[in-house]
């Protein structure tokens, strides 16, 4: 590959107390690349998306985003992240607006250039019209296309995903596929957990399933046999559903 | 890449919690209306002469300050956790001391006003003229102690399934030094005691603060680590 790889995990292990849960894990994403990260409950999908932005430290092994190291560079790492998760990360007590203003001041953002990528970034998620509305006033769907336009306000190189879709509707989750689909096609490095394995065979380029703490498979994925990854899934796990 | 200056964040964080308050009035509302719960409960409890009265004043004072600043701080750390907003702010570019002092001076912000309220009502209640400058500068920088420690201690709680009872058996021993040293200060100042006898005592209430202040400061990077 000629191009260096946006995130490089090399050795990565974690453990709580005596319990593994990441082992020697090896993995690197390329610029661009939309990644499922797939795996039964407690196989380290979560713990591995908190580890790459700094959320949680390693036992040991390395992280670099962009060419930069977790924890020791972590301002230039979390400069090129943005998070999303089954949680809205957001104040109910703060309008949409507000929300957004508010964590566009801690990436640095101020004055006209604040106020426009806000409503730039309102108007993308279609909240432009809920905009000075209370976000505890928001439907499931409405948080969540106001989180991922949190997570996009300094518009970072990576996204990551951590079950998005946890609680949506069919219709809202339509809507979120769509934004995560534009959000791939501007060139964002796009990491999703879930435990929707025909949606991820739909949406993503490459899907990763993890199990004990390991990388168990390691493919393309094939929007067009969306079940092929079902079966590789119970046949590297031996369950017959990721949830 | 450089973090975001550090003020500018602490003002950020400052602003939005005033914000989101002034709004809910979740915070503030609870505290006011335990405090004034509490007066009134002592006041009929105790029925003290006014001797009496100006020694167990600063006690009682002293006491509710501490427990209303509980109840506040459970719930201003609370909001950070309910919807994952503290995960937010942990991957922005900012230094963390900068959301400790944030988050610690809304605190504060709320507790005096709590105690400011206080003190026209027990000087009614308990017929003790509370309202003296001494006494607010007592209660300013007994409440920035107390804010200080509470503070850090419950963003450590607020990560624990039983934070709302963890967090008083955490605090109460950490300012107990400070709030011996605050109703000493206070109960000379209200029993017009000469100078010399209180003002040490104001002395040793400002150094809490500035031990708590830097120490939490220092530790709020390491507590909000997993």
């Amino acid at each position: 590959m000629s191009e260096r790889p946006i995130i490089a995990i090399e050795d990565l292990s974690k453990s709580y107390g005596y319990l593994p849960v990441l082992r020697k894990l090896n993995l690197s994403i390329a610029r661009g690349q939309f990644l499922a990260l797939l795996g039964p409950n407690g196989s380290g999908k979560s713990t591995l998306l908190r580890l790459i932005p700094g959320l949680t430290k390693p036992s040991s092994g390395t992280i670099q985003v962009g060419g930069w190291h977790i924890p020791q560079e972590a301002a230039a790492v979390r400069h090129q992240i943005g998070l999303v998760s089954h949680k809205s990360l957001l104040y109910d007590n703060l309008t949409a607006r507000e929300n957004l203003a508010f964590f566009g001041q801690l990436y640095g953002l101020r004055g006209a250039a604040l106020d426009a990528r806000v409503d730039h970034l309102l108007e993308r998620v279609g909240l432009k019209k809920r905009a000075d509305s209370l976000a505890r006033t928001f439907s499931r769907g409405m948080s969540q296309r106001l989180s991922i336009a949190r997570a996009l306000l300094h518009d970072p190189h990576v996204l990551l995903f951590d079950e998005p879709h946890t609680g949506l509707d069919q219709d809202a989750s339509a809507v979120l596929d769509e934004l995560l689909r534009a959000s791939h096609g501007e060139g964002h490095t796009i990491i999703m957990t879930t435990h929707d394995l025909p949606r991820a065979a739909l949406l993503a380029e490459r899907a990763i399933i993890l199990s004990r703490g390991q990388i168990a498979y390691d493919a393309p994925t094939d929007p067009a046999h969306p079940q092929d990854l079902v079966a590789a899934f119970q046949r590297v796990t031996g369950e017959t559903s990721a949830r | 890449m450089n973090t975001t200056p550090f003020w500018r964040t602490t003002w950020a964080v400052l602003r939005k919690d005033l914000r989101a308050e002034l709004r809910s009035r979740e915070l503030v509302s609870v505290m006011l209306l335990f405090a004034l719960l509490a007066v009134l409960v002592f006041s009929f409890a105790l029925e003290l002469d006014q001797i009496v009265s100006r020694e167990a004043v600063s006690g009682v004072l002293w006491v509710i300050v501490v427990f209303a600043s509980i109840l506040g701080l459970n719930r201003s750390m609370s909001a950070e956790r309910e919807q994952g907003s503290m995960d937010a702010l942990l991957i922005a570019p900012i230094q963390r001391g900068a959301i400790f002092l944030g988050k610690f001076l809304g605190n504060l912000l709320f507790t005096l006003l709590v105690g400011v309220v206080l003190l026209p009502l027990m000087t009614v209640l308990y017929d003790v003229v509370t309202l003296n400058p001494w006494v607010l500068l007592v209660l300013t920088l007994g409440t920035w102690g107390v804010c200080a420690s509470g503070t850090l201690l419950a963003a450590m709680t607020a990560q624990t399934r039983a934070r709302e009872s963890l967090l008083p058996i955490a605090m109460l021993p950490v300012v107990l030094p400070l709030l011996l040293a605050a109703v000493s200060a206070t109960t000379g100042i209200l029993n017009s005691a000469p100078t010399s006898e209180w003002q040490g005592w104001i002395g040793v209430v400002l150094v809490i603060d500035v031990a708590y202040t830097t120490i939490c400061f220092l530790l709020f990077d390491f507590v909000l680590e997993e």
